[in-house]
């Protein structure tokens, strides 16, 4: 039984069609609706309390596949409908779903699918200098040859007045930090409007995967981000898994699953740290960044790279824990634990530092709810999401044994992003021991078939940034026709654009930190 | 307070001789970094680091000298906010188009004379990106690199050995 395909079938009745044997999972929901339902089905979607979580398209000649995936609960449910190439429209989801807004500036920038009402079709993504019919993800598209620049220009959001002035920062921004561009309209100290321009690090990722073996394509989906390089490697190789009908070893999705919580901990511990260094309490960042280091050097002792970046490949994982690196493993949290929470208990205590993280870019639930967010800024504004619950692979589909705990603040500040983390990560510490208790035995890894033509595989793994989802599309001749990626940072950066009016200008690093988005992973 | 206070005793001092463990060949590595520094750079080397695409793994790494172990100030290392002030650009990740333009400018706004090195294996080559419609491949492509540190990403050690080339070559 499936909520979603029921609302689906009583709103829009014989309009949408099922189809079967295409999209793999079978537990994700696929059907195709007419051009002008599209919008219909969102309505359905959000009647029903659904979340979209995206929105994509493809070329299929002589079509553009027009795509929409929804998700209630532990459902997600794919939404397709289909536009000429010579009449590229199709009914904007915008007015029904925020998060559209961002996902389809952007099909529209690097598609040029034209969604029909959007408010504000202003390139995303594509900068004013691209030529006008640059659309790199169109088959036609030459993406091996650099483009001519053009001369052009973007428009910002403008708030005038008395008193207003402008604040641009960016792209190289004053730390060690990716670049990307904001512009503050503030009346003194106070922020009235913050409008994000990212794009600078677009690389070509989706088109690239297009160009690559099926075999080859976690390397790249490794390096998307590379602070979730775990998660993303495993989001692909399980798209592409679910596709080919490979049921990786048990031992392989326990390791999988070690290699996930072990990333958790090191990038929240990074962050957590971070925000404290922000708030000018550098005690804690140094104290935090001494223990992250422990945990990235026992990662390179027993599995060869700081990061373990590479490790998880399609089929399974790429090496194996004997029982010293177990007892290793074991013998460190017990150390880590105990120092975290010593630190733990300073940070709670410390007043100083309570006085410029509590109500400081305060994202409210219901904002949240509306912004589609995912991860950590949804599990601190009152959403209770988590794939590794509502959508899990081996062994988190034993939670019931897991006993996983998914915390849940409903401030949504600084302060209640902080205490995610620093739940999750004795969560983690509790999952590794458990996994390590319960690791089976068996191989490591399997031949995994290419997939066969014409298919779709989906999957939704939970980054130490909330949930990440892959969509991958084989062409007629079973290739790579499209990879699409979709890292938690398309949807959390709106969030943090939301969090920042009524705020002062120099808690703006405190709030960025907080919500820390990846901007490789969101430029793609 | 006194929480704090018996944290930071009971710690202690963790910073290590640089690259001991990895390569012990390079345990000097250090020393020498610091002699250099001190006699090139009047004791102080002011690094700008800029990504010009990078997917954000070699940013950690440059994070990590920082941290209490690696400390890289020890050496008279550290890093700026401005180019205005830098000695050297540090720069990560296959040079996107779309920062093409910043990363030029970065470069003219840092005061002659100045080193630059190009960080990982997308800094040196382009890496797994390689040259695209969107990404112009290594930093040498856009503006000319004094040394190279290869790996995906360089450990702290590397970068270190890294910098230390490009300071010694000149």
């Amino acid at each position: 039984m499936s909520l979603l395909k029921d609302a689906i079938i009583s709103a829009l009745g014989e309009d949408v069609r099922f189809r079967e044997n295409y999209q793999y999972p079978a537990s994700v929901v696929f059907c195709t609706v007419p051009k002008e339902k599209f919008a219909e089905a969102a309505k359905a979607m959000k009647k029903s309390y659904a979340l979209l979580a995206a929105e994509w398209a493809t070329e299929e000649t002589p079509w553009f596949g027009i795509f929409a995936c929804y998700r209630w609960g532990s459902e997600y449910l794919i939404v397709k409908t289909v536009t000429t190439m010579d009449d590229p429209a199709f009914p904007t989801l915008t007015k029904k779903y925020l998060p559209a807004y961002r996902f389809e500036r952007q099909m529209n920038s690097l598609m040029g699918v034209i969604p029909e009402g959007h408010p504000d079709l202003r390139p995303w993504i594509k900068f004013e200098d691209w030529p006008q019919d640059a659309y790199p993800l169109r088959k036609s598209f030459d993406a091996s040859k650099p483009m001519p620049r053009v001369e052009g220009e973007y428009r910002w959001a403008r708030a005038e007045g008395e008193g207003v002035y402008e604040i641009p920062v960016g792209p190289v921004h004053a730390g060690i930090i990716e670049p990307g561009h904001f512009r503050f309209q503030a009346v003194g100290e106070q922020i009235i409007n913050l409008e994000e321009r990212l794009g600078y690090v677009h690389k070509g990722i989706e088109k690239q995967f297009e160009s690559m073996r099926w075999e080859d394509g976690f390397r790249l989906a490794g390096r998307v981000s590379g602070d979730t390089t775990v998660a993303h490697s495993l989001a692909y190789c399980m798209a592409l898994e679910s596709m080919s009908g490979f049921v990786p070893p048990e031992r392989a999705c326990w390791l999988r699953a070690l290699f996930l919580e072990r990333e958790r901990i090191a990038n929240h511990l990074g962050d957590i740290g971070a925000i404290c260094n922000d708030a000018a309490f550098a005690f804690m960042f140094y104290q935090l960044m001494r223990l992250k280091e422990g945990i990235l050097r026992t990662n390179s002792e027993l599995f060869g790279h700081r990061f373990i970046m590479d490790r998880i490949i399609p089929g399974g994982v790429a090496v194996d824990i004997d029982v010293k690196g177990k007892e290793k493993i074991l013998s460190e949290l017990k150390c880590f634990e105990k120092e975290f929470e010593k630190l733990v208990t300073i940070y709670d205590e410390n007043p100083s530092l309570e006085d410029r993280v509590r109500d400081t870019g305060v994202l409210l639930p219901e904002k949240a709810r509306e912004l589609c967010a995912v991860g950590i800024v949804a599990r601190a504004s009152g959403m209770n999401l988590d794939c590794r619950i509502f959508n899990p692979f081996p062994p988190y589909d034993q939670y019931d044994r897991i006993e996983l705990d998914v915390p849940v603040l409903v401030t949504g500040d600084v302060h209640a992003r902080t205490w995610v983390r620093i739940h999750e990560v004795r969560e983690s510490i509790r999952i590794i021991r458990w996994l390590l208790d319960n690791l089976p035995d068996g191989n490591i890894n399997g031949t995994i078939e290419p997939p066969s033509s014409e298919k779709a595989g989906f999957a939704a793994v939970e980054g130490w940034r909330g949930e990440i989802i892959y969509w991958l599309q084989s062409g007629p001749a079973g290739e790579i026709n499209r990879c699409m990626v979709r890292d938690p940072s398309s949807v959390n950066w709106l969030g943090l654009e939301q969090s920042i009016p009524g705020n002062i200008v120099p808690d703006f690093p405190l709030c960025n930190k907080s919500f820390n988005q990846s901007y490789s992973g969101h430029d793609l | 307070m006194i929480r704090i206070l018996r944290q930071i005793f009971s710690t202690g001092i963790v910073t290590e001789d640089v690259l001991g463990q990895e390569e012990a060949h390079i345990k000097v590595v250090g020393d020498r970094l610091e002699e250099v520094v001190k006699r090139r750079f009047s004791g102080s080397l002011a690094i700008r680091h800029v990504d010009a695409g990078s997917c954000n793994g070699c940013e950690l790494e440059i994070h990590a000298l920082n941290n209490s172990i690696y400390n890289c100030e020890r050496y008279g290392i550290h890093f700026t906010a401005s180019p205005r002030f830098a000695d050297m650009l540090l720069v990560t990740g296959p040079v996107s188009r779309n920062m093409e333009v910043a990363l030029r400018r970065t470069y003219d706004a840092t005061p002659t004379p100045k080193l630059v090195v190009a960080v990982g294996d997308c800094g040196c080559n382009g890496g797994i990106f390689g040259e695209t419609y969107a990404s112009l491949g290594g930093i040498d492509k856009v503006i000319p690199v004094d040394a190279y540190i290869s790996g995906c990403p360089p450990t702290p050690a590397a970068l270190f050995n890294g910098i230390l080339k490009a300071i010694e070559g000149k």
